[in-house]
């Protein structure tokens, strides 16, 4: 146990004791073996005996081969044994309310307030069926008229969609409407989106099955994103550019609008992936920059729940000119009532069900309602203050560096590296973050490819106070120390945690991978599905 | 909030003037205009953004959106009737008590080891799923229904190679628009059209219309207007003479009764898992799956996380990781499959939930449930002069269209007379299937009690004399 035990960190004027941290560890089984033949979780409203009278066995209705004979096999089980399960379950993860996550960066993990999840979780929010008659819809409809006024403002765009389900969702959606642009113009040449190896990968991703050809942009020997090699890549072709400001790197690109001049003097449209606009709130907008596209993730910089990875909402603004192209319908208002146009021939048409997550927007709305004008410009100044704080902190750790734009500030986030560390003691820095969670939080290294070599990325947004993030410092202060004096007990990491060692090999082996328990049966315990 | 005194905000802890000093202080910055020295000046923002003015206390942010909530109407207020493609369903309370664990609720992307419970909870999810459609492969949600066929059909062009889909006319307008927008780059879309007097897929227009060019074929079961298509083995029997995929969308309710389209041939099956355990919330409880065999040239075309199941380095431990991870855009930017992202996790694990209390017998009770109340439906509606129910002469489910020709009125003029009298027809298909005449597809589900059936049934009589 002597090799777990917490140090103490000198910060400033009070200590920071690193935490006895253990994760719940329950065992718990795969469900179908819980399972006890004849329990039920639930009962089904029974069906009337008039109805039974009048229709006799429904059944016989359907023909042979589309009845099923068998039932499903699913697991038996009481509704306790339900609930105890996943609750067990819910012990063996770390919600971003139990610690302090600041590790996982580009993500925006900021405090979702609780009265928020309420209102969307009102029977008022929660038995809305999309496809009411407007008179019975008006409310939820006035809160998203009011919440793309409130977009348009913070944006300087001029008309937003609520409908992509999420960021990725958001940038598929810009990447449509920019293709829309050019084949209503005749243009159907301009193949080509521009977008930089910071910014999220979905940029790349999405614009490609949207149909473009990629051009990736690496930064200037600085890290700022290259004006040369845009310039270099601008040509007839250009559709777009697709980009972050500030970057994954925390970096803010003083050169936005020179970026944006070239573009649309090759001819193509700017969109502005506002992932990272939790630093800049209040403080600079698309329009200023001249961006034609933005869209902003809801689930992220506007406080609704990450959700273990949704329900989510990309809200896309567009300038006037692309307004026709937006997804049916928008919500419009007519000084009396609210109201859904469908009414948009060159609509790209629709990117999903309805009219997007509702209950996001309405957390969105709630978050920006309690804080007003001050307090978002509030949040954005507390993160970026946070994010300096945490940087000067990190950069005491022997090992850690933050690559490019030497001795300046950065906006929310910073993209570290721990090369140093790893050259003098051979621990990378995935092993880094196991280890981080043995103490109880999460940690992440950046996404692919790693450009900043051994990258961590931490965003230490508004909701954490300068003790969770002396917390944090110091507890990768002490993973840093482990891994000088005893570099096996970090890369053998995490010891706290709910599971061990994970082997990754089958994962990846046709052969052994199993996706479902039906599939791990036959393959593992040669089990036949009957 | 008085203008130049300093506010202190409950959700930001530093806001506190104190702290905030402090801070600066340590970092050496004057103020927070340091940090954004980056910033050019004519992009900053010149004074405060004009946003509406906030509530700052918890109450009155709560009174102002309940204000605004209270001019709904829902569908527990009324009597509502209206499905297509989000239905109204008992949410258990269970669902409810597990998505709003803040372990759940407010996790987002860690790691197999700290997100442990997240893993086992959604493998459990795919487990049940793969149960209930006979498959051993089925992803971790995307984001929609929508979305899952459109995926679902890019896929199968590149499984096979092939750039044609062919897809069965009886879909939802708004489903098709999305799947268009999403097939243009690559892949040409076919409509077939439908048989009058049936609702099914008129098979000569697919044999005619199907060739070695075609990557798939696309129907719906039950469809969205309500029929059961049962020629399902033709239909995947001939995609998979010309080498196609056979592609079927399913609502996962209906299948404690019928049969998984896995046994009528299908390769990929898609559909929404809304009405497993999601409230509907103006559409916000959507999310999609899709579903295959366990063989490496689907699972390799997947856009979506697959979640696995392996060991870990104490013996019998289960552990759970990213399967084939080096296939999505995580790994491989603009060259893996389509895209990954955020989509919707939390109904994925709701659903688990959901199936794992209602077990085999509640999923075959409440899709004998609903087969019994719909067809009740119809048989009452079906009495009252003017209206024809269910136009097409095939099996039900739960949904089925209504039409109104013979009243003299529009569905539109019908349904606000039923407005009046607080019950919410079923969606009007009118614009969206002109062939049809007036008419509108009604919605049954296990909460519609005989009284309620009743009660439309004598309203509507009502309002066509």
């Amino acid at each position: 146990m002597t090799r777990q035990e917490p140090n103490e960190l000198s910060t400033g004027k009070r200590r920071t004791a690193l935490r006895h941290y253990h994760q719940a560890r329950w065992n718990e089984p795969i469900l179908f073996e819980l399972s006890c033949a004849g329990q039920r979780g639930i009962l089904v409203p029974e069906v009337e005996e008039g109805i039974r009278n009048a229709v006799g066995d429904a059944r016989d209705s359907l023909p042979q081969s589309m009845r099923r004979r068998d039932p499903p096999k699913l697991p038996e089980l009481s509704q306790p044994h339900v609930l105890r399960h996943y609750l067990r379950l819910s012990q063996e993860n770390l919600g971003a309310d139990l610690n302090i996550d600041v590790g996982q960066g580009t993500c925006t993990m900021k405090y979702s307030p609780k009265i928020n999840d309420q209102l969307a979780r009102s029977s008022k929010m929660a038995d809305l069926h999309p496809l009411q008659d407007e008179e019975t819809i008006q409310g939820i409809l006035e809160i998203f008229y009011r919440f793309e006024q409130i977009l348009k403002e913070i944006s300087g765009m001029d008309r937003f969609t609520l409908q992509p389900a999420a960021g990725s969702a958001a940038i598929y959606t810009n990447a449509s409407i920019i293709r829309a642009f050019h084949h209503a113009r005749g243009d159907r040449a301009r193949n080509e989106i521009i977008t930089t190896i910071f910014s999220h990968p979905s940029n790349a991703a999405c614009a490609r099955t949207a149909g473009f050809d990629i051009i990736t942009l690496y930064p200037d020997d600085d890290g700022y994103p290259n004006l040369a090699a845009l310039r270099a890549a601008v040509s007839g072709r250009t559709a777009g550019l697709l980009i972050t400001n500030p970057e994954d790197t925390g970096i803010f690109n003083p050169r936005i609008e020179e970026f944006v001049r070239v573009v649309h003097e090759a001819g193509g449209l700017c969109s502005y992936d506002q992932a990272n606009a939790n630093g800049i709130l209040g403080i600079t907008r698309a329009r200023e920059a001249g961006f034609d596209l933005c869209h902003f993730n809801l689930h992220k910089t506007f406080s609704s729940p990450h959700g273990c990875g949704g329900p989510a909402v990309g809200a896309t603004g567009v300038t006037r000119a692309l307004a026709r192209f937006l997804p049916v319908p928008v919500v419009d208002f007519d000084g009396n009532k609210y109201y859904l146009d469908y009414d948009r021939p060159e609509s790209i048409g629709k990117i999903g069900p309805f009219y997007g997550v509702a209950p996001v927007v309405l957390r969105s709305y709630a978050w920006v309602m309690a804080l007003g004008a001050r307090g978002l410009r509030e949040v954005a100044e507390i993160a970026v203050l946070n994010n300096n704080y945490l940087l000067k902190k990190m950069l005491e750790i022997p090992g850690v560096s933050a690559p490019y734009a030497k001795g300046k500030r950065r906006i929310e986030q910073v993209r570290y590296s721990w090369e140093g560390l790893t050259q003098a003691t051979g621990v990378h820095s995935e092993q880094i973050g196991l280890r981080a969670a043995d103490f109880g939080v999460h940690y992440w290294t950046s996404h692919h490819p790693y450009v900043v070599p051994e990258p961590c990325t931490l965003e230490p947004t508004e909701s954490y106070s300068k003790d969770d993030l002396d917390e944090y410092a110091a507890i990768l202060a002490h993973v840093a120390a482990e891994a000088e004096r005893d570099p096996e007990l970090v890369s053998t990491a995490p010891h706290n945690s709910t599971v061990h060692t994970i082997d990754h090999e089958p994962l990846d082996d046709p052969a052994r991978w199993a996706m479902t328990w039906r599939a791990y049966l036959k393959k593992h315990r040669r089990e036949r599905m009957p | 909030m008085n203008d130049g005194k300093s506010v202190v905000y409950p959700y930001i802890p530093n806001s506190a003037p104190e702290t905030k000093a402090q801070m600066l202080k340590d970092v050496a910055a004057e103020s927070t205009e340091d940090f954004f020295e980056d910033v050019p000046e004519r992009l900053r923002i010149k004074g405060m953004m004009n946003l509406p003015d906030p509530f700052p206390s918890e109450w009155a942010l709560k009174k102002h959106v309940e204000g605004i909530l209270a001019k709904n109407r829902t569908a527990a207020e009324c009597l509502s009737f209206l499905g297509a493609g989000c239905w109204q369903h008992h949410v258990p309370a269970v669902c409810d008590e597990v998505n709003q664990r803040s372990e759940f609720l407010t996790a987002y992307a860690g790691e197999p080891y700290d997100d442990h419970g997240r893993f086992q909870a959604l493998f459990e999810y795919t487990s049940m799923m793969g149960e209930l459609l006979d498959m051993d492969v089925v992803n971790v949600p995307t984001y929609d229904g929508y979305q899952a066929a459109a995926t679902a059909l890019r896929m199968a062009a590149r499984i096979t190679d092939r750039q044609e889909v062919l897809v069965a006319r009886t879909m939802c307008s708004g489903k098709l628009m999305k799947i268009r927008d999403y097939l243009k780059p690559d892949v040409e879309l076919r409509l077939l059209d439908y048989n009058r007097l049936t609702g099914h897929l008129d098979l000569d227009a697919l044999r005619s219309a199907i060739s070695s060019n075609t990557a798939a074929v696309y129907f719906e079961n039950p469809s969205y207007l309500g029929f059961i298509e049962t020629a399902g083995n033709e239909i995947s029997g001939l995609a998979h003479d010309f080498g196609a995929l056979s592609v079927v969308s399913v609502n996962p309710i209906t299948l404690g009764v019928l049969t998984p389209p896995a046994r009528y041939g299908a390769d990929l099956v898609c559909g929404d898992i809304q009405p497993l355990g999601m409230h509907m919330q103006f559409g916000g409880g959507q999310a999609g799956f899709i579903a295959t065999r366990d063989e490496e040239k689907y699972v390799m075309e997947f856009p979506s996380r697959l979640f696995g199941i392996t060991s870990t380095r104490v013996e019998g431990e289960y552990g759970f990781g990213d399967v084939a991870y080096e296939r999505t855009s995580f790994a491989q930017r603009e060259k893996g499959k389509e895209w990954v992202g955020t989509a919707a996790a939390l109904w994925g694990i709701t659903a688990g939930v959901y199936l794992a209390l209602m077990g085999p017998k509640g999923m075959t009770e409440i899709s004998d449930a609903i087969l019994a109340r719909a067809r009740y439906a119809m048989l009452q509606l079906s009495k009252i002069g003017g209206i024809q129910t269910p136009i097409f002469q095939s099996p039900h489910f739960g949904e089925f269209v209504v039409n109104f020709d013979d009243t003299g009125k529009t569905v539109g003029e019908i349904h606000r007379a039923l407005l009046q009298h607080g019950i919410f027809g079923g969606k009007d298909l009118s614009r969206e299937f002109p062939e049809l005449g007036e008419s509108a597809l009604y919605s049954i589900t296990e909460i519609h009690s005989q009284e309620d059936i009743d009660r439309l049934a004598q309203e509507l009589k009502e309002v066509v004399a």
